[in-house]
């Protein structure tokens, strides 16, 4: 146990080497590592550059998680299957059936005549209702289910949970695309988005501690249409007018009036939009400025061309923002929203225009945020702990250990380091509960090595050398050692796994804590005694 | 030049001989007090929920000079219709608010919203406080928000209860592997014990009870465990070394053999939490506290429970022989 090959040793010292390298950078200012253009400068391009990964706890910003109402994404599904199917049947010749009727998830058809039942299974498996609708192409061959009652007149279509849960990570992935694209456009630096779970995104944005705003640029589905206005059709005072089909009632953004009647085919949608800015009216006040693809543009131009003089509105998200009157036919294919914007909002909308709009509609369920001063103020608290947690500590060992505490404050020392330098070379994310860990770590770490020394005063006390005892010490305590940590690893790996944002970061920490403090106790002391017992030829144990 | 001078302080006698296993009727009536008093408390008084289990809305603010906590209390309570509570938070100019998971009918029922769920309606409260305090305390800053929607909450409190099962689990099949059953169920039982009582403290003090609160109760159970392990590691070899010597007395070299390992650990760990609770400020101060006391009751339980359990659990002699 106390002999160390020349090779061992090296390992040894490498390694706290490469812990110290990964150290360094934090003692660096970011101006002399990092040259004007971004990268690595100097040595720092050779040497790691990176410093510890600081949580949105300790360096302020928003941390929100959203969840994608998936229901909302089924419901429309059904209802737009529903149209399906009764496309298929009314096609000639038709098979007469009640109107289709979406009843617990299925689309049901209640058929005229049974004798009809045949054909309309047919027709119905010639639907194809492709998983993804705007995007991309439909990858499953079996997406719907249809089942006939064994009364031999009804009919149930459902799409399989196998086609809805394509479905749902389509959304979920397109929602973070989308969501990446308009926070990107904010010009905010280093955001993070992904997905969590099933059905969530995570939304982390540093320095950003006002996360109203995030929830406004993610919350917005920002799905835009433009819709020629049904002049002739009173909406009523409260929005429940009476409609011919075809023709639906919103609320508008203007307080003179508040609905209008609208036809619910849209003219063209936001998907023809090509690019949007922030510009101004000639009022000189905020508007949106888009442009439509060469589609839109078309539709765009014939449906003013014949509809001068009337009014369209402009949808965002169900509601009205703006109804002007057509004045002459808008060909070119761009134009301009006016009403009620301020340089912000008109900018934020075109923003969104341009990332496109959300596949459904986020909720935030979970919104943590914390300003850079209270997360200063806890970098600078925890600082404070370790430091004197640390001291304290030190100062226990030397009274406990006398000289073996001081060869147990070096493996502590070290200990730190490598703690540091890990977190730092992983970019593991260290949180205020982090913080926690270390100061954890500092009082649970000399646990080996007092398990060791207390072994080694019990070995020398039944009567052995100095050099046998503490052989003898290092040996039987391993099993102890090893049995102690592996639990207290395994306490943080389920807490990793279970856990969440920054308790994670406490699950960190505590976890490369254990594998440093086993390492520098074992080993790093071991080869300090070693070298001690080499140089110095004790004859009694000094302590 | 005598090394040994430098050994300033003997904390402990070097060998000690208490005859713990005798005390054992005394603390096993002690830890069943403790048990049921943390249990009839955990009924009776409740825990003091945090947001992350309770859902709702939590904002740190801080004012220029010392806060007004009553007009503060006053201006919140106007401007939502729900459970708040306002407190200080380590310093003068530090509140903390909170207000509990809201029923979005309430918030419907006001001025300017309507058909909001539940999630939604925890947004909307925290905007209104916003609002309502910007309002009256121009300078007023805000530090920390936390909306916690009850979907994420009710989540939350299932994970945060079944990290602590699985890792009680987890630990019973590492004892058991590496050394008998009557040793595993002796561990956890130890291990059930400390939680109990933790969270047993948690009600009785009405600390908050929150994420980081999970963390330490699972921190505590590594601590405790960690303890266990090495006076068990140590009874096992024990066992082999005297092999004619009654359950009892082996226990009680084993316990005794380690002690002052024992008591030094729990000082540098209770040393080092000590300042965490003293230096850390108000947000780890409760997670300090926790670990505290968890680790007076970790080290209590592995001398005084997990290792007389082992005269109940009938651990065989011959059996624990397997060399490492």
């Amino acid at each position: 146990m106390l002999y160390f090959a020349r090779w061992k040793i090296a390992l040894i010292l490498g390694t706290i080497l490469i812990g110290v390298m990964f150290l360094l950078p934090n003692f660096v200012s970011e101006s002399t590592r990092y040259g004007p253009d971004g990268r690595p400068q100097g040595v720092w391009s050779v040497l790691p550059s990176d410093t510890l990964n600081l949580g949105l706890d300790l360096r302020g910003g928003s941390h929100l998680v959203f969840q994608v109402d998936m229901d909302e994404v089924r419901s429309e599904r059904l209802v737009r299957l529903a149209d399906d199917v009764r496309t298929v049947l009314r096609n000639q010749p038709a098979i007469l059936t009640a109107a289709p009727a979406v009843v617990e998830g299925r689309v049901v058809v209640r058929l005229s005549r049974p004798d009809d039942m045949e054909a309309a299974l047919r027709r119905l498996r010639g639907i194809n209702e492709p998983v993804s609708n705007s995007f991309g192409q439909a990858s499953l061959d079996q997406t719907l289910s249809i089942e006939a009652d064994p009364d031999g007149r009804t009919i149930r279509v459902g799409i399989t949970e196998a086609a809805f849960e394509e479905i749902q990570r389509r959304t979920v992935t397109q929602s973070v695309e989308v969501i990446r694209r308009r926070i990107d456009g904010t010009g905010t630096t280093e955001p993070t988005i992904v997905r969590q779970g099933d059905d969530r995104v995570l939304v982390q944005v540093p320095g950003e501690s006002d996360p109203q705003r995030i929830i406004e640029i993610v919350g917005t589905t920002a799905r835009m249409t433009f819709h020629m206005v049904e002049a002739n059709v009173d909406p009523g005072p409260d929005g429940q007018g009476r409609t011919p089909p075809g023709v639906i009632i919103l609320p508008t953004e203007e307080a003179g009036e508040p609905f209008l009647a609208v036809q619910r085919r849209a003219l063209v949608t936001g998907e023809q939009l090509v690019r949007a800015s922030q510009g101004f009216n000639e009022a000189g006040q905020p508007s949106v400025n888009f442009t439509f693809n060469t589609s839109g543009a078309r539709a765009f131009g014939d449906a003013t061309a014949a509809n001068v003089g009337r009014r369209f509105a402009i949808v965002l998200d169900d509601v009205i923002i703006s109804a002007p009157r057509i004045r002459s036919p808008i060909m070119g294919g761009s134009g301009m929203i006016d009403g009620g914007f301020t340089v912000q909002s008109a900018n934020d909308l075109a923003n969104m225009l341009n990332a496109g709009a959300l596949p459904a509609r986020l909720t935030p369920v979970e919104q943590r945020s914390v300003s850079a001063g209270l997360g200063q103020d806890s970098i600078d608290r925890g600082q404070t702990a370790i430091i004197i947690g640390f001291s304290l500590v030190i100062v226990f060992m030397l009274l406990a250990y006398g000289f073996f505490g001081v060869a147990s404050t070096l493996a502590l020392v070290v200990n730190i380091c490598l703690l540091m330098g890990g977190l730092s070379g992983l970019q593991a994310t260290l949180t205020l509960p982090g913080i926690a860990g270390i100061v954890l770590t500092i009082g649970m770490a000399v646990d080996a090595n007092v398990l060791i020394f207390e072994r080694i005063r019990e070995e020398y006390r039944s009567g052995r050398t100095v050099a046998n005892a503490i052989e003898n010490g290092y040996q039987h305590a391993l099993s102890a050692i090893l049995d102690a940590n592996v639990t207290t690893f395994i306490a943080a790996a389920v807490l990793y796994m279970m856990g969440a944002g920054p308790v994670r970061g406490f699950a960190v920490t505590l976890g490369i804590g254990i594998m440093t403090s086993v390492f520098t106790a074992f080993v790093f002391s071991r080869l300090l005694l070693a070298g001690w017992l080499r140089f110095a030829k004790p004859k009694a144990l000094p302590m | 030049m005598n090394l040994s001078s430098f050994a300033l302080v003997r904390f402990l006698p070097v060998e000690t001989d208490f005859g713990f296993i005798r005390m054992r009727v005394g603390a096993f009536v002690l830890s069943l007090f403790m048990v049921l008093g943390s249990v009839a408390a955990f009924f009776t008084m409740g825990l003091n929920l945090g947001i992350d289990f309770r859902g709702g809305t939590a904002i740190e603010i801080s004012t220029e000079g010392p806060a007004d906590i009553a007009l503060i209390r006053e201006v919140v309570s106007a401007a939502v219709p729900g459970d708040v509570q306002v407190q200080g938070f380590g310093t003068d100019e530090d509140v903390l608010i909170r207000v509990g998971e809201i029923d979005p009918e309430v918030i419907n029922a006001l001025e300017g919203f309507e058909a909001l769920d539940a999630a939604q309606a925890q947004q909307a409260v925290q905007q209104l406080v916003r609002g309502a305090l910007v309002e009256a305390i121009p300078d007023v800053s805000f530090e920390r928000m936390e909306v916690i929607s009850p979907q994420v909450s009710d989540e939350l409190r299932v994970a945060g209860a079944t990290a602590v099962l699985v890792s009680l689990f987890l630990m019973l099949v590492y004892i058991w592997l590496r050394f008998e059953w009557q040793y595993s169920v002796g561990a956890v039982l130890a291990l059930a014990h400390d939680v109990i009582i933790t969270i047993g403290f948690f009600s009785v003090t009405q600390l908050q009870f929150n994420l980081p609160t999970i963390a330490a109760i699972l921190t505590i159970v590594g601590y405790s465990m960690n303890d266990t392990v090495v006076i068990y590691d140590r009874i096992r070899e024990m066992f082999r070394k005297f092999k004619s010597l009654p359950t009892p007395q082996v226990l009680d070299l084993a316990i005794n053999a380690t002690l002052s390992r024992t008591i030094l650990t729990s000082g540098t760990t209770l040393v080092a939490l000590i300042a965490m609770a003293v230096m850390g400020g108000p947000a780890l101060e409760g997670f300090a506290m926790a670990l505290i006391w968890g680790v007076a009751i970790g080290t209590y339980s592995s001398i005084f429970v997990a290792a007389p359990l082992l005269t109940v659990t009938g651990v065989r002699r011959d059996g624990g022989d397997r060399e490492d």
